[in-house]
């Protein structure tokens, strides 16, 4: 009897591996060898041709260099300001689709939410600089409005670099939120009004904190893409925009410096981490509850 | 019917005049008036899509009536939103703040007064104090059982003062037991507290223990508004015969009107007389209504001690309905086959019947009532 309880659960035990077998080995292959090997690569230096020696000369670079630092925390500014535009922005949208909008009509808009990432990101992005270059459509319809007397650059700006980030971002943000208030019993929100809420304190008090753990994922998820996206800022901010990983990317294709790049690489992910605890500290979310509704 | 629920020796706390609300063409609420007195406990009963929720969400002013005015405390409603009524109610699933402590939850409304913290914290716990949860204050919502979530809901709303309590079937979501206990909780809190409540359910067993006045609706409208007593003894139309209480429906046509008894006879050829209710003619389709417990049986005609002038029918067991204090017996009737349920004595005589014993039964004709048919209802 016991041996056969034994087997059985052994038997499950191998099932379960066999089933998580091929995430391990992508997580394996694609996520931990590279960042071993670039953790490697970021803690030595160059010293002659083939000769490398164990140093932390490609860190000391990045405080010793007004720039790359400047530009490591612009970028985590623009992107954390773009995480709160988007969250002021997608908030109402997926409040109108699990709150207001009936049945179809709410799943009507989801899908118009989601149809924008039908195409990539590049083509969107290409779109954006079709409607925002000094030949394009808006400044020509400012001029032909008698807005402004010629054309404008609309592009090349970081309010332009936001834009982007905002647009490109929003599903992400909206999906979590939208599950977090579908979960949200209308009843509460009745009752807080009926004992004397105002729309405001219902918000503060009843639905921000019910939809705390969907707001913090989505900010994390919003606040990761932007921190980490190449195009957006490189295509509409052009050569100022001045983006954490256009410095990476140079370092790596341009300077073939790959141990500097290595070096941005990890402090980049270290920034990301110490924002995603901060935010889990500041909002009062535990880190499970809160992937559980990513 | 819309007779006033009671003479009202002040302003009525709730008064409703001929309130209309319609849905995409269906009149939930058919031009309804009443008026609550104060510090009475007033239920709405009605079966499921009666317009008895709408009514109520009316009166807490989730939405507006289409026509007429609902005045609280003598003064009217209109255009005043929810969060402005001296109005509070305890929701079906209680709508507890699963975010907030017991104590929060009690202290919310007065929080949103602007009362101090100290203040409101004293109130909430003099107030969990008064529904038996003293020292509860600082428990999550889900540690509670069930009836002490039900009491919070109540302490949190009763904290605010208000002239009206609405309460949306706020037992329906608990177990057999539990309701029965909390029925008699409500009643009490209702008398220490005196706060005028307006409870609304289907259960009709709740609305005539708990209620002062009860208002019988159905499709929109007040079927009868009385005492629970009025409602069980002198049901003014066959819904409300049929809706409150058990009873044995019997339909057939009026044979004979003598004054105030109706001579009718079932499609099935069965003939009994019943207390006539409102107008009827001789041939007129009719239903009687005779109580389980209006009927007496006995194994022999001596048994029954009827006044000589009481019809007396004959029967055979077809099933016992044992429950306690509660049993009764079903019978058919010898001829018909008419299918007719009587409450047994609680002394525990007859507890004895078999199956397929013949029996003999009799009822006074001036305690069941005969109403002219209204056409088919529940």
């Amino acid at each position: 009897m016991l041996e056969a309880a034994a087997t059985a659960a052994w038997h499950r035990r191998l099932m379960l591996g066999l089933l998580l077998a091929p995430a391990l080995l992508w997580l394996f292959a694609l996520i931990i060898l590279p960042h071993l090997d670039l953790a490697l690569l970021s803690f030595r230096e160059r010293t002659g041709t083939r000769e490398f020696v164990a140093s932390l000369a490609q860190y000391r670079t990045f405080f010793t260099e007004p720039l790359y630092w400047h530009v490591f925390a612009r970028t985590a500014i623009m992107s954390a300001i773009a995480t709160a535009l988007t969250l002021l922005i997608a908030f109402p949208v997926a409040w109108t689709i699990a709150k207001l909008a009936p049945g179809r009509s709410g799943a009507m808009l989801f899908v118009v939410c989601l149809i924008p990432f039908w195409i990539s990101e590049t083509v969107r992005t290409l779109g954006w600089m079709i409607l925002l270059r000094e030949s394009g459509v808006l400044p020509a319809m400012l001029v032909h409005l008698g807005i402004t007397a010629a054309p404008v650059e609309l592009l090349y700006h970081d309010a332009t670099i936001m834009v982007g980030l905002v647009y490109t971002s929003l599903l992400f943000m909206v999906v979590p939120l939208v599950g977090s208030l579908e979960s949200l019993d209308n009843s509460l929100i009745e009752a807080a009004y009926d004992l004397g809420s105002s729309g405001f304190s219902v918000l503060r008090k009843i639905v921000i904190p019910h939809a705390a753990p969907g707001i913090t994922a989505g900010c994390i998820v919003v606040f990761m893409l932007a921190l980490g996206n190449y195009l957006t800022p490189t295509l509409l901010g052009g050569k100022n925009s001045l983006w954490f990983t256009e410095q990476i990317y140079s370092q790596f294709i341009t300077r073939f410096n790959w141990e500097q790049g290595a070096a941005f690489g990890f402090l980049l992910l270290a920034l990301s981490t110490a924002m995603v605890w901060l935010g889990l500290k500041l909002s009062g979310q535990r880190f499970a509850d809160v992937m559980r509704r990513t | 019917m819309n007779a006033p629920a009671a003479v009202a020796t002040a302003t009525p706390d709730l008064e409703a005049r001929r309130v209309v609300k319609r849905f995409a063409g269906h009149v939930a609420v058919d031009a309804l008036s009443f008026s609550v007195q104060r510090g009475s406990f007033f239920s709405i009963l009605g079966p499921s899509g009666c317009g008895k929720t709408t009514l109520l969400r009316m009166i807490a002013g989730f939405i507006a009536p289409d026509e007429g005015d609902i005045a609280i405390g003598g003064r009217s409603m209109a255009e005043v939103p929810p969060n402005r009524r001296p109005v509070n109610m305890v929701f079906q699933q209680l709508a507890l703040f699963p975010m907030m402590s017991v104590g929060e939850n009690v202290a919310f409304g007065l929080a949103r007064r602007g009362v101090a913290r100290a203040e409101r914290n004293r109130k909430a716990d003099a107030m969990l104090e008064r529904v038996g949860l003293g020292g509860a204050g600082h428990k999550r919502v889900d540690e509670l059982s069930g009836g002490q979530r039900q009491r919070v809901a109540i302490a949190r709303s009763l904290v605010l003062e208000p002239t009206l309590l609405l309460l949306d079937e706020p037992l329906g979501a608990l177990d057999l037991k539990l309701r029965e206990h909390m029925k008699i909780e409500l009643k009490q809190l209702q008398s220490a507290f005196g706060t005028t409540f307006v409870y609304i359910t289907h259960d009709q067993s709740e609305a005539l223990v708990l209620s002062d006045h009860v208002g019988v609706m159905n499709r929109g409208r007040f079927e009868q508004l009385g005492t629970p007593q009025e409602l069980y003894y002198s049901p003014a139309t066959p819904f409300v015969a049929a809706f409150v209480g058990a009873n044995n429906r019997i339909a057939g046509k009026a044979l004979a009107v003598e004054g105030d008894l109706v001579e009718l006879q079932s499609s099935a050829g069965w003939t009994i007389k019943a207390r006539r209710s409102g107008t009827i003619a001789r041939g007129d389709a009719v239903e009687a209504f005779i109580r389980p417990e209006v009927a007496i049986i006995g194994r022999q005609v001596a048994e029954l001690a009827a006044a000589p002038q009481q019809a007396v029918h004959e029967g055979e067991v077809e099933s016992l309905l044992f429950d306690g204090a509660n049993s009764a017996v079903l019978l058919q009737e010898a001829k018909t086959r008419f299918e007719f349920r009587i409450a047994l004595p609680q002394t525990g005589r007859y507890a004895d019947l078999k199956v397929g014993e013949r029996v003999v039964f009799t009822f006074d004709p001036m305690r069941a009532v005969c109403f002219a048919a209204d056409g088919p209802h529940a």
